[in-house]
């Protein structure tokens, strides 16, 4: 049997839908759906503004189709719901008053909300389509003064901070999915760590997509005081549809002076079959800020699922002594295709950024790793080291490696590696001959590959990654 | 704008109509002409909202009113008169040479060449054996995406030349294409459109030294298009030394066609102009084939330098190697795109590629793009760039045996140069390079006691 048939297909277990009413506002996108979402929400008038700003801005904007190394239909941004939100009792003070099936829906995900069986030590923020359902330990949190809620929440309890941080890091007007996303988004998570105080806990957000016709537009604020620390998990999966789904969501990073953000991201949406029919467009802005001086923010992801992945976690090294990482798995099998990289973009001094991607190619998939270094004028000292090593699975894959190096300060030092192998018969032959099956070895060579990522993700994600990636392969070594 | 393009459109169209006139011309030239001329005014000149032109920006050419050589005018220069500093001795009677981008047969030498073809342009059309392969040539247009230069280039060339090295035969005499830029009197800037086609039949071997020189500082522009088809087998040098005035603009695109087993070895050197950019493509549509394709840009002062390369394997065994290195002084800006692309079924590809830069000023800039598309997979690739300065322990290393600072520096930065210089196999281009680069360091490398 060839190693691609080996990995084979195993379903995607986290394909089916959970039988919910919910409450949907109708197709399409006008600035009266602006206004729909905001009144939904209840959103103070500053808020408000902000959203028809950007949506006025969207309308200037042109899709960024050219470019990214990507191919996939047009899409119809009015064929689409904006809003989807599942039906509730109008206020939820404790998890008892969330729907059982909401609860349930999540527990089989394998993310238990109800307090005694929560994951020690792992807050977790839930949310489902449009709207965050449940926040557990912020009781908790609250007594060391760590704010984690849901942004809606946020916008309502602490508008002053929301209002000081939103957009800083990425403005309306920044790219197309930007300013739709901030036109238009529902909800998603906010986390602020006061000065001087380190989280005693993982933060963590689950995003589910439920509903087969709506876009998922979530929105992620992250504030780092002086001194603070936060270590912050993302996963998210959907059902399988036929139809391609959009998830367009924006997350903002600020560091202050000596604040350390991790980002920690496990990216598991509904990938398509094996044809390439449905699955996720996720088209996501990150981005982080190390405003501060001596600050640090670290990119983690592991991306397995999605059709279509284009994604540039970024760093803006702004305060001197700054650092920025990332650190970076995608693998794509079948039809799926991924443009991923990331920004570092020096401007202060001593400022430093490490990058290694790993791309893993199998099947018919297209991987791409993009990458822009800019050192400023100013950013005298600046470092980066720069390393993507890419492995093709079968014949009919595409590794393809964009670096764009710009730099404009001569006492800076930039490198860039990359390489591209493949699982070598000498390897596997080694393995096998220990007794160690193929399906096994291959796993294992795979794991050895994106070992310096998973390294980087807390514990239980890196558990989590490393199981995802053999399951994610099944059948694709040949 | 309007009076702009309009002038841009009148100096450049009426060019072409005096082209038009030449008699002898097969009609799928003029048709040829005519169709990259239109086109070219379809899509003008390259702006840096396109990808390839990202970081280089021509509008000065645009701007400035360039009057096209078409047709050969007198010249100062004779063959014992302005032209001997820019001969190699390897090359006293092997020159071929181009005044504002037209073949001028009266100042070349071929004495120390037998067997091998070397004809105008013109008069190998003559020739319906040479007229198939130039045709292909000149029709060339990769999937539609010649760039406005190189429209324009095919639009309005004059006078080129084709070489053909026969089936078996292996020239120890290196051939040199010299390229002169004379002023022309009376007239607004001039604009050269050289145009060379070179193809080495099987198993033939050649050294081609391809060289960009002016009589007289000024402003000018040079677009040229040199073609290379290897045929199975052939093995190729080409060394393109661009050292062109202070003041010009040098656009030039390299095509290298590989056969079977063929291999070609490129360096380019890239020291003057004020604009230069260079397009070498390789293709390896062939089993066997291999390339190594190097070079090294020094500029200062306000230049801008800008590479593109492609390196295109698309049969399997294909070997290709590339080091690129610059050096970068002043508020100079150097571009360096280089991919390599590795087709479906290209297996058993190994391909190399490095590009290295030193920022020598504050105020210099760099942008790099290693690029990496590969589509198969049991092949070899890596590619690495790195931007730094010079190392401090090999400063600090030498000024500990009492060479000062200043000294040290030129040194190090002697040596680094010299990693592309000491591959170069012409003894009189390497002493040439190493001279200039010694004096754009403004240093003897004299130690002093």
């Amino acid at each position: 049997m060839s190693t691609a048939e080996i990995l084979g297909n195993r379903e995607y277990k986290y394909g089916w839908v959970t039988d919910i009413e919910s409450e949907t506002i109708p197709r399409g996108l006008s600035e009266d759906t602006v206004r729909l979402i905001s009144a939904k929400k209840d959103e103070p008038e500053w808020m408000l503004e902000f959203r028809l700003k950007a949506y006025r801005n969207w309308l200037t904007m042109k899709e960024p189709r050219k470019w990214p190394n990507i191919e996939y239909p047009e899409v119809d941004f009015q064929d689409m719901i904006y809003y989807s939100a599942p039906k509730q009792k109008a206020t939820k003070a404790s998890l008892d008053e969330v729907d059982p099936e909401l609860l349930r829906t999540f527990e089989k995900l394998g993310i238990p909300l109800s307090e005694q069986k929560q994951l020690a030590g792992v807050a977790v923020d839930a949310v489902f389509d449009s709207v965050s359902v449940a926040t557990t330990y912020k009781e908790k949190l609250r007594k060391v003064g760590v704010i984690f809620c849901s942004f809606s929440e946020a916008v309502r309890e602490h508008p002053e901070i929301v209002r000081k941080y939103l957009g800083s890091v990425v403005p309306t007007n920044d790219n197309f999915y930007a300013a739709l996303n901030s036109a238009v988004f529902s909800d998603g998570s906010f986390c602020f760590i006061p000065k001087g105080v380190r989280c005693p806990m993982e933060l963590s957000t689950y995003f589910r997509i439920n509903n087969s016709e709506s876009g998922q537009f979530e929105r992620t604020l992250i504030v780092a005081e002086e001194s603070a620390y936060v270590s912050y998990l993302e996963g998210c999966t959907a059902p399988k549809f036929d139809r391609n789904q959009l998830h367009a969501a924006v997350v903002e990073l600020v560091a202050l002076d000596d604040a350390e953000i991790k980002y920690s991201t496990v990216q598991n949406w509904y990938a398509g079959d094996e044809d390439g029919k449905g699955g996720i467009y996720n088209f996501v802005t990150k981005r982080g800020k190390c405003a501060g001086r001596n600050s640090k923010i670290s990119w983690t992801q592991v991306e397995t699922g999605s059709a279509i992945t284009w994604k540039y976690p970024s760093c803006i090294l702004l305060g001197d002594n700054s650092i920025g990482e990332f650190y970076s798995v995608a693998l794509t099998n079948h039809a799926q295709e991924a443009d991923t990289g990331t920004k570092m973009i020096h401007l202060g001094k001593n400022t430093r950024s490490t990058i290694v991607s790993k791309g893993i190619a199998a099947g018919r998939a297209n991987n791409s790793y993009r990458g822009l270094v800019k050192i400023m004028p100013k950013a005298e000292n600046a470092r980066n080291y720069t390393q993507c090593d890419s492995m093709l699975i079968g014949s009919n894959c595409s590794a393809n490696t964009f670096p764009y190096i710009e730099v404009m300060n001569n006492t800076s030092r930039v490198e860039h590696e990359a390489s591209t192998s493949k699982i070598s018969e000498e390897q596997l032959f080694y393995l096998m001959q220990r007794g160690i099956s193929q399906e096994d070895a291959v796993s294992l060579i795979i794991n050895g590959f994106c070992k310096d990522v998973f390294l980087q993700l807390p514990m239980e994600f890196a558990v989590e990654a490393t199981r995802l990636l053999g399951l994610k392969l099944e059948g694709a070594v040949g | 704008m309007v009076t702009e393009l309009a002038n841009e459109k009148s100096a450049y169209s009426s060019a072409l109509r005096d082209l038009m006139k030449v008699s002898g011309e097969p009609s799928w030239l003029r048709e040829l002409r005519g169709s990259s001329f239109d086109q070219f005014e379809r899509v003008g000149f390259p702006g840096v909202e396109q990808e390839e032109w990202k970081y280089t920006n021509v509008a000065l050419i645009k701007r400035t009113n360039f009057t096209p050589v078409v047709n050969s005018n007198g010249t100062a220069l004779s063959k014992r008169n302005g032209l001997a500093p820019f001969i190699y001795d390897e090359t006293r009677d092997s020159t071929f040479v181009f005044v504002n981008g037209i073949f001028r047969d009266d100042l070349s030498s071929c004495n120390g060449l037998s067997g091998v073809v070397a004809l105008d342009l013109n008069d190998a059309l003559q020739i319906s054996e040479y007229e198939r392969v130039i045709r292909a040539s000149l029709e060339r247009n990769a999937d539609g995406d010649n760039n406005g230069f190189e429209l324009l280039n095919t639009a309005l060339f004059a006078g080129g030349l084709f070489v053909k090295i026969p089936r078996g035969v292996n020239l120890s005499t290196p051939i040199q294409l010299q390229f002169v830029s004379e002023p022309v009197k009376g007239e607004s800037p001039a604009a050269a459109f050289p145009r060379v086609l070179i193809v080495g039949e099987e198993n033939s071997a050649a050294t081609i030294i391809e060289s960009y020189r002016a009589t007289a500082e000024g402003v000018y522009l040079t677009n040229a298009i040199v073609d290379i088809v290897l045929d199975e087998g052939a093995r190729f040098q080409h060394y393109k030394v661009q050292r062109e005035s202070a003041g010009a603009s040098h656009i030039a695109t390299t095509r290298a066609d590989l056969g079977p087993k063929a291999s070609y070895d490129t360096t380019t050197i890239n020291f003057g102009a004020a604009l230069s950019r260079h397009d070498i493509h390789v293709t390896m549509d062939h089993e066997g084939a291999s390339c190594s394709v190097d070079g090294l840009y020094m500029v200062e002062g306000s230049q801008h330098t800008d590479t593109h390369s492609v390196i295109d394997h698309r049969q399997p065994h294909c070997t290709s190697r590339q080091l690129y290195k610059g050096i970068l002084d002043g508020k100079s800006r150097a571009v360096f795109n280089g991919k390599v692309f590795v087709r479906h079924g290209a297996q058993q590809t190994d391909a190399q590629q490095t590009n290295k830069n030193l920022l020598l000023s504050s105020e210099a800039q760099i942008d790099t793009k290693p690029q990496l598309e590969i589509y198969a997979d049991d092949v070899k690739c890596t590619h690495g760039a790195a931007v730094g300065q010079l190392e401090p322990d090999e400063l600090f290393y030498l000024e500990s045996r009492g060479i000062n600072p200043a000294l040290a520096k030129n040194m190090l930065t002697y040596g680094f140069a010299g990693e592309v210089i000491e591959k170069i196999q012409i003894e009189s281009i390497r002493r040439e390079l190493d001279e200039a680069v010694l004096n754009r360091l403004h240093s003897d490398l004299t130690i002093d006691v």
